[in-house]
């Protein structure tokens, strides 16, 4: 429809608006240098927003994985093929619930992935404590699936990947210069209101999210 | 069978009739009013985020079509296919091309106003394509063989006794039930087994960066994501206006949104799209589509007031604040946009002629010009609406589709003869003289003014009058 | 629209505007408004040509109409002194909305330079007068209903309150959805009687549930709708304007 992408350019030339200069009043964000301050501030947004979230160290994190898998009898677990969490995710595993890699493309085993997958594995990118958002950036060894399609996402967080706000963790990791083929934000399970007004959890994706905040890492 | 603009006046008291209707509305309102008042608690913060959010989409739109060749160049860079649509058959068109050369029967809608616009499920099934609507609100009113009553919660006229009817009717086997974890359990059920088989899944576009060539989603549910993620293409559809410059606009005009949408601080997803699966990905659609539509927005372009209209990031915060609105719900207007927004947009999308009633629509009381959080002056533009459809164009400019569609002889006399009479004393004071002496003889009906009040009684002396006694 | 505005000093004289609704429908509300300036030691010029502030026209779609009047209205007003309005809704017409009329004609200068001196009666005897109030009257209770342009237009529903807050004997009872129009509106109210019938409805009902004495505006196009709704239903309660109501608690005789 290249007449079409003519005719409406051209109408819109037409009216020749006056491009106005970048001006950015500045509005109040909520922002800290303070690792703690942040953590707190993370902690309890994501709390408010549904999720469960634990605050461990790197060292505990093979325990803590055991301990949720086994303590909500989660038996069968997606996860990716890499990831910097890979190997402690696999050692958790063992023993305690099935791994499932996600190893082929998603529609050759989309219907196991829909229904017979307990939850799901990821690292984060990073997070914005700001809103009590976690960053994902999936690729190749962490597929976007991972943290949607099973009823239960489980994300692992490095404190030091740890923004302040949004437009902070933009500006730093210098997102304006190229953008990844999918990066979200998540801050919480899935959820709705539109019945009546009230809040639902678990509307189409996650009715969990449980967060495993690595302190020292 | 759908309400129609020409409507309005029939439709508005239909709803007006039906308390149960009133009562959801009301409610629904009062919960969203509140939730907005709580985000924007602190009124320095409120101003600031509206006066960043007003300067950047008026940046953005000053440099419309700029922002839309780059914006265009960007995604084609990223492997985003881009297609141009000035009305909605040539967007249904495009649609039904992509869905058909993969053979495709099944498309999942995340939600879409747009999509509503062109009427995208009525077009597909004439075509033999099904198009599921997947947002749980959405997904009851098509079931119900409705449209939305409301842009960002469309089933916000119905309870949940009227949802658990329609499901009894329409999902085999759901078990009578007004839990709404279960009511939206049961939709769950419906809609993850159709992300799983549908060919296509279609969504709208908060915001599309032309900086980035990325597309954003805002939503909580998730199925925006699944439809963008599961199958195999995706195609979104947006107006030529949604275009931000850079993504740094992206996070003032989000945290705007949400909290002028539902009072949230953040909503549970934001997702940014920029581009199909690479070689290596293991999900995520193969092929991204993007439709831009014009359909009338180029129109409400040229006129730099109107202009405003465009500034719109659809949240929603001037029709739940709006009185009218709030009486009379979504499907009154008959417009696929209700409300105070829907008013000053839809004259552009469907002519003046069809929609004249609408800027009448109003007492003018400013609650959505006050709440809009880029700031479209939305009583101004109704006002100028009013205008053009009584009026000739301005010289040397085009006239808008159904320009003075709603001009009429009598009532420009009856105001030629006020303005007459306010601007020669001698005129008015007759009048008001008459009006005092004679008032016993004011009928007590009025027309319309009568049927829930009583007829005005002027006093027995102007205030002329008693001020010449006074100065005496 | 609401920018902090910038009061002048307490003038020698003023204009009162007392509009088109006062002058037919309640009279007295304008002497009272009048003799309650004339308290803080101004000196009232009151016009006797004028009519209308032409918002009728205007909100109609009638903008050539809405001119003629809106000029031959300014034309009576030729002094620097301020323009006060008894209306908070002409207060509007004539502060904001004649600048939009005229933008870019060759009247812009003089309109705007008008515009700068209309002030709506209460936020002129709050921040010019500072007029300070000794409540005379018996003790009661009243609701106040402030239109909306008055309070979006003219952010004068501050000043409203804070005189009535100066009247020791007098309740300000609160009422639910304040701020929600009444469903006036002018034409509105004709052209969309069903939906200005609904608004109406709440809107006394509102009023009613406070168990308030008396009810409390200073917009005559409001108290048109809300008394005639008031009385059509057989409530007791009515509104008065505001001036009326302040001008009586100062003074002996009624307590």
């Amino acid at each position: 429809m290249s007449t079409a992408r003519t005719a409406i350019l051209d109408r819109l030339r037409r009216v020749n608006a006056r491009p106005l200069p970048v001006k950015n009043p500045d509005y109040p964000i909520w922002t800290s240098t303070d690792r703690e301050d942040m953590l707190v501030r993370l902690t309890e947004l994501l709390e408010q927003n549904h999720a469960e979230v634990t605050r461990l160290p790197r060292a505990g994190l093979v325990a803590a994985l055991r301990e949720r898998v086994s303590g909500a009898g989660l038996k069968r677990l997606a996860t990716g093929t890499g990831g910097e969490f890979f190997e402690e995710i696999t050692q958790a595993l063992q023993g305690t619930a099935e791994q499932l890699c996600f190893d082929q493309p998603l529609e050759q085993w989309k219907d196991e992935l829909f229904n017979h997958v307990d939850a799901g594995i990821t690292g984060c990118h990073g997070a914005i404590a700001a809103t009590g958002s976690l960053v994902l950036w999936p690729g190749p060894a962490e597929p976007r699936t991972l943290s949607l399609v099973p009823p239960c996402h489980i994300a692992i967080l490095k404190a030091s990947t740890l923004h302040a706000n949004l437009p902070a963790m933009m500006t730093e990791q210098g997102w304006g210069r190229g953008m990844p083929t999918n990066l979200l934000l998540v801050s919480g399970p899935s959820k709705t209101a539109d019945i009546q007004q009230t809040l639902a959890y678990g509307a189409h994706g996650p009715k969990e999210l449980v967060v495993l905040i690595l302190e020292d890492a | 069978m759908h309400n129609r603009p020409q409507h309005f006046h029939a439709q508005a008291e239909t709803a007006l009739a039906n308390a149960e209707l009133r009562a959801n509305f009301r409610g629904a309102m009062d919960y969203l009013r509140d939730k907005r008042k709580t985000a924007f608690a602190d009124a320095d913060e409120e101003r600031t985020i509206r006066d960043r959010a007003e300067a950047i989409r008026q940046r953005c739109l000053s440099k419309l079509p700029e922002l839309l060749e780059q914006l265009e160049s960007n995604c084609i860079a990223n492997g985003i296919r881009v297609h141009w649509a000035e009305n909605a058959d040539q967007a249904n068109a495009i649609f039904t091309d992509i869905i058909q050369s993969h053979g495709g029967t099944l498309a999942v809608k995340g939600k879409s106003m747009v999509s509503e616009e062109i009427e995208l499920n009525h077009a597909m099934e004439k075509e033999g394509i099904t198009c599921l609507e997947s947002d749980m609100g959405e997904y009851i009113v098509q079931l119900g063989q409705e449209t939305p009553s409301h842009i960002i919660m469309p089933a916000i006229h119905k309870n949940k006794r009227q949802v658990a009817e329609l499901f009894t009717e329409h999902v085999p086997g759901f078990q009578h039930t007004l839990d709404v974890d279960t009511l939206i359990q049961t939709g769950r059920n419906v809609l993850r087994e159709k992300y799983r088989t549908a060919d296509v899944g279609v969504s709208g576009v908060n915001f599309a960066v032309a900086e980035t060539g990325t597309l954003c989603l805002v939503e909580n549910e998730g199925n925006g994501r699944m439809c963008t993620t599961v199958p195999e293409v995706h195609i979104a559809i947006t107006g030529i206006e949604k275009v931000v410059e850079f993504l740094a606009d992206v996070p003032p005009l989000f945290s705007a949104l949400t909290r002028s949408a539902t009072g949230q601080l953040v909503t549970t997803y934001f997702n940014m799209i920029s581009g199909p699966r690479k070689e290596n990905e293991l999900d995520g659609p193969k092929e991204v589509h993007l439709v831009l539509l014009d359909n009338g927005r180029s129109q409400a372009f040229a006129d730099e007031e109107m202009r405003k209209t465009l500034q719109c990031i659809r949240c929603g915060a001037c029709m739940n604040h709006c009185p009218v609105y709030t009486r009379i719900g979504g499907h009154a207007y008959g417009t696929v946009y209700p409300g105070p927004i829907g008013k000053i947009i839809s004259p552009h999308l469907m002519g003046l002629e069809a929609t004249q009633d609408l800027p009448t629509a109003s007492s003018l009381c400013g609650a959505c010009g006050e709440v809009c959080p880029v700031r479209i002056p939305i009583p101004e533009l109704l006002q100028r609406l009013r205008h053009e459809a009584k009026q000739d164009p301005k010289p040397g400019t085009a006239p808008m589709r159904g320009q003075k569609a709603a001009a009429s002889n009598a009532e420009a006399f009856v105001w030629r003869s006020f303005a007459l009479i306010t601007s020669r004393p001698v005129l008015y004071r007759m009048l008001t003289w008459c009006a005092t002496r004679f008032r016993r003889l004011i009928p007590n009906k009025l027309g319309p003014w009568t049927r829930c009040r009583t007829a005005p009684k002027p006093a027995a002396r102007t205030l002329r009058e008693l001020m010449a006694e006074r100065n005496k | 629209m609401s920018t902090i505005r910038i009061y002048p000093a307490m003038p020698k004289k003023v204009y009162v505007y007392a509009t088109c609704l006062v002058d037919t429908f309640s009279p007295d509300s304008g002497l009272d408004a009048i003799r309650l300036l004339e308290r803080t030691g101004v000196e009232v010029v009151y016009v006797p040509k004028q009519s209308c502030c032409g918002q009728p026209a205007y909100s109609s779609g009638y903008d050539d109409d809405a001119r003629t009047t809106a000029l031959s209205q300014m034309a009576l007003f030729p002094e620097p002194w301020p323009v006060i309005v008894l209306s908070g809704s002409c207060g509007g017409m004539m502060h904001h909305h004649y600048r939009r009329l005229f933008a870019g004609s060759e009247h812009e200068q003089s309109v705007n330079e008008f515009c700068d001196r209309v002030f709506e009666l209460t936020e002129f005897l709050v921040h010019v007068c500072r007029l300070r109030l000794e409540d005379k009257g018996p003790a009661t209770s009243v609701v106040l209903h402030t239109s909306c342009a008055a309070r979006r237009e003219m952010n004068v529903h501050v000043t409203a309150r804070q005189l009535l807050g100066q009247l020791e004997q007098v309740e300000l009872r609160e009422q639910d959805y304040e701020s929600e129009c009444c469903g006036f509106g002018g034409t509105f109210s004709v052209r969309h009687p069903a939906i200005s019938e609904a608004m109406v409805q709440d809107k006394t009902r509102h009023l009613c549930e406070t168990r308030a004495e008396q009810l409390i505006s200073a917009d005559w196009g409001c108290l048109l709708n809300i008394n005639g709704a008031l009385e059509y239903q057989g409530q007791p309660l009515r509104g008065m304007h505001l001036a009326s109501f302040l001008l009586s608690r100062l003074e002996e005789k009624h307590a």
